[in-house]
């Protein structure tokens, strides 16, 4: 089982391995989402929602929903 | 013969596109429609040499040729529209240096459309700040184009752009991807069937149709050519995705360089205190209280002014032209409507500055961030909060502002719920009201006046998010929630880009509102005018001998009245009184409510021509301003019409009724049905009667 976007805490960074769900959308993948790059979590909000990201090297906020369908591999620094 | 060139200008959201527009055309710009839709459509021209000179349009932003609103849409429909008269005969896309890898996606897609292109690199002076290093010439020969190192800020680049834009025969229109290697056998069966067209341009005209379904396109038909599900084809449209980033991470990996230690900057540190779940929000707090304060104190000096201005323009106008129809129906009806129009004027463009500014600026995108979950909770999304704080100056742009929720539900509740959020429209009436049924006095230090309007937008916010949470209840899910929003860089606002804005905003509201007001001025004025009938008529000898006992200016201002009270507009008023007697209305400012019924900014300058026509005012004295006449009316009995139940429930009545034709008139646009509008106007009118009639009964 591999962990999601949801999973990281602030800072931490991933390596993105899945986001090819359907419930993802395309201008997401268009921004650079795609299996192979790298996502960094900035920001949360209050509730832990939405998310601030660093996809690809593009900043983007996402909701909770939306992160648990990308899938990474954790990177440990 | 001059030459002229076709030019778009296409780029991803907050890449300065518009600054680079501006920095090309300067003042020799316009702002229209695309036909049909309201998508803003701008255009302008500049001159690149003694004989040429290239027409520029700025298509809006967006991030592929992948449309999912109609603003994206349009400019797929340009670029693949040959026959179109503004189809470009060169492309430039703007990109923003930061985020060159993702610009190069739509890059790389207008490419391979084969028309020839060039290649803006925006923000060019943060390239050292930043720590990117670029290799132009690389660059310029993987990606088949010219580039543009531009920075509009430090006004470089411009005229490098200009000369790559006059000598665009040059450029190579070589593509950037095969697009046969996206799916090999499905494109291999789409060249069968369509042999003599471009492919790529097939598959947009494909994916554009599964996802818009209504253009039709004569030359070409696919009525024999099964297409795939929109899940297929959403995978090949990734599968598109990662093959144009594997090309450009190959370009950038040779030609770009990012030393990754100068990047860690300012905006880390102001991300920090901007989205902190604290300061962040106290800070949007004391932001929105000065958009207020700017809105009623600031404005409210210029407005005096225009008002007194206005009313001694007219006054002015009646001692001095001969008296007759003409001078009355100019200094009545024209004046005051014009009047009523140019009072305006300070608000809204206060408010558009405001709002400019805060987009200008990336601190809208923090805002939605730091607001979604809560309005999510009200069936609203955080990028709601734009059109919301959009809606305190026009519900018409703030509708059209809706564009970008990717949840049609969340959208739809949002643009339900906007009118609610008080308008400057409505401002007018507010600041007309207060000072006549509220007493003079200070709370904490506040003005009764000051914190009676402050009230009004809460109420007016507070009734919006509760119909949104009603809404959200009732509504049926019916589709997926989306939620994607860029955070971009914080810019220091350009001075012209800001200026732009507010001119071209405040110049539209003004005409399109005022083309109303001044319409309606018009046709109350002959209404007030004239009437049916012996009663109209003989007025004069009627009031003559039933008042012997009068002067003559007060038998002249008796006859003035009777002649109102028997006007068609009168009759009119008199016939919707028992309607809305029980909410503390006499018959004119029923007249008032009818007029405002298609734009409620008119009732002001209704009651205005109604008094001015009502009284012999050429014999009072001092000015003749709405309020003063408004503070002497009385009902028959000799009681005050503006009191405080009946100003309270007119106040009311005002923040909750939906009186604005062109709103509902874009709701039904952008809603694409009238089921919408029309349950606006019943729902909103009804909670507006209702909360009117129990406030004036209780204070009554």
């Amino acid at each position: 089982m591999h962990t999601s976007v949801a999973d990281l805490k602030k800072g931490e960074r991933g390596i993105i391995i899945d986001s090819s769900s359907d419930s993802i959308p395309l201008k997401l993948l268009e921004m650079g989402c795609l299996p192979g790059n790298e996502v960094q979590l900035l920001h949360l909000a209050p509730f832990s929602d939405p998310l601030y990201l660093v996809i690809n090297g593009c900043h983007v906020a996402i909701r909770k929903e939306t992160a648990t369908l990308i899938l990474i591999d954790k990177l440990n620094e | 013969m001059s030459k002229q060139i076709n030019v778009a200008l296409i780029g991803n959201p907050n890449t300065g596109k518009t600054s680079v527009f501006n920095a090309l055309t300067g003042l020799n710009q316009k702002v229209g429609n695309y036909p049909g839709i309201t998508v803003d459509k701008k255009e302008g021209i500049c001159k690149l040499s003694r004989n040429t000179k290239a027409h520029i349009i700025d298509l809006p932003g967006t991030y592929s040729l992948n449309a999912s609103s109609i603003d994206e849409n349009v400019v797929i429909e340009l670029l693949l529209n040959k026959n179109d008269k503004d189809y470009p005969d060169v492309a430039v896309i703007v990109s923003d240096v930061e985020n060159l890898k993702r610009n190069l996606l739509l890059f790389t897609q207008i490419k391979d459309l084969h028309i020839p292109s060039i290649l803006v690199i925006n923000m060019a002076d943060r390239m050292e700040r930043k720590g990117i290093s670029l290799n132009i010439e690389l660059l310029e020969k993987q990606l088949n184009t010219k580039i543009a190192l531009v920075s509009t800020r430090k006004k470089q680049g411009i005229d490098e752009l200009k000369s790559l834009i006059e000598n665009y025969k040059k450029l190579s229109v070589k593509p950037c991807l095969n697009t046969a290697t996206i799916d090999i056998d499905y494109f291999q069966k789409l060249k069968k069937a369509f042999p003599d067209q471009d492919l790529y341009k097939l598959w947009l005209v494909i994916c554009q149709d599964v996802n818009f379904g209504k253009i039709t396109r004569k030359e070409l038909d696919f009525s024999n050519f099964k297409t795939k599900s929109a899940s297929e084809l959403k995978r090949l449209q990734q599968k598109e995705t990662i093959k144009r980033y594997q090309f450009i991470n190959a370009v950038l990996k040779e030609g770009q360089n990012i030393d990754k230690e100068k990047a860690k900057d300012f905006r880390t540190r102001l991300d920090r205190i901007l989205t902190h779940k604290v300061y962040g929000y106290l800070i949007f707090f004391v932001i929105l209280l000065t958009i207020f304060q700017a809105i009623y104190d600031w404005a409210s000096i210029p407005m005096e002014f225009i008002d007194q201005s206005f009313a001694s323009l007219a006054n002015w106008t009646k001692a001095t032209l001969p008296s007759g129809v003409l001078t009355d129906l100019l200094a009545e009806g024209i004046i005051s409507g014009i009047g009523g129009i140019v009072i305006f004027i300070p608000q809204i463009a206060f408010l558009f500055l405001f709002i400019s500014i805060l987009e200008e600026s990336g601190y809208m995108s923090r805002v939605v961030f730091l607001m979604d979950k809560i309005m999510r909770r009200f069936g609203l999304s955080g990028k709601s909060i734009v059109p919301l704080i959009s809606g305190t100056a026009c519900a018409i742009p703030a509708i059209m502002a809706t564009r970008n929720i990717e949840s049609w539900k969340e959208r739809l509740i949002t643009i339900l719920v906007t009118p609610f959020t008080t308008c400057s429209a409505r401002l007018p009436v507010y600041i007309i009201i207060i000072p006549l049924v509220i007493p003079d006095g200070r709370f904490l230090g506040l003005s009764y006046q000051a914190l009676t309007l402050m009230l009004l937008y809460v109420i007016g916010f507070s009734m919006a998010v509760l119909s949104a949470f009603i809404l959200d209840l009732v509504m049926k899910q019916n589709r997926k929630t989306f939620f994607v929003i860029e955070m971009p860089g914080y810019k220091i606002p350009l001075f012209k880009n800001v200026a732009f804005t507010v001119i071209e905003k405040t110049k539209t509201f003004i005409f399109e509102a005022g083309k109303i007001i001044l319409a309606i001025s018009i046709v109350l004025w002959v209404l007030a005018s004239y009437g049916p009938g012996e009663n109209f008529n003989s007025a004069e000898s009627i009031v003559k001998t039933n008042h012997t006992e009068l002067n003559e200016v007060e038998l002249e201002n008796e006859i003035a009245a009777f002649k109102l009270e028997h006007s068609y507009i009168g009759i009119i008023g008199k016939s919707i009184e028992p309607v809305i007697k029980p909410l503390g209305y006499d018959w004119k400012i029923g007249i008032g409510l009818v007029a405002s019924f298609a734009a409620r900014e008119v009732f002001v300058g209704t009651l205005a021509t109604i008094y001015s026509v009502g009284s012999a005012s050429d014999e009072e004295e001092g000015e003749n301003t709405i309020k003063n006449r408004m503070a002497a009316e009385v009902h028959s009995n000799g009681d005050k019409v503006f009191t405080l139940a009946s100003g309270i429930s007119l106040l009311l009545f005002y923040a909750f009724a939906m009186q604005c034709m062109s709103t509902l008139a874009i709701v039904k646009r952008e809603t694409n049905s009238w089921k919408w509008p029309l349950i606006q106007l019943f729902g909103m009118s009804t909670i507006a009667y209702i909360v009117a009639f129990i406030a004036y009964q209780f204070l009554k």
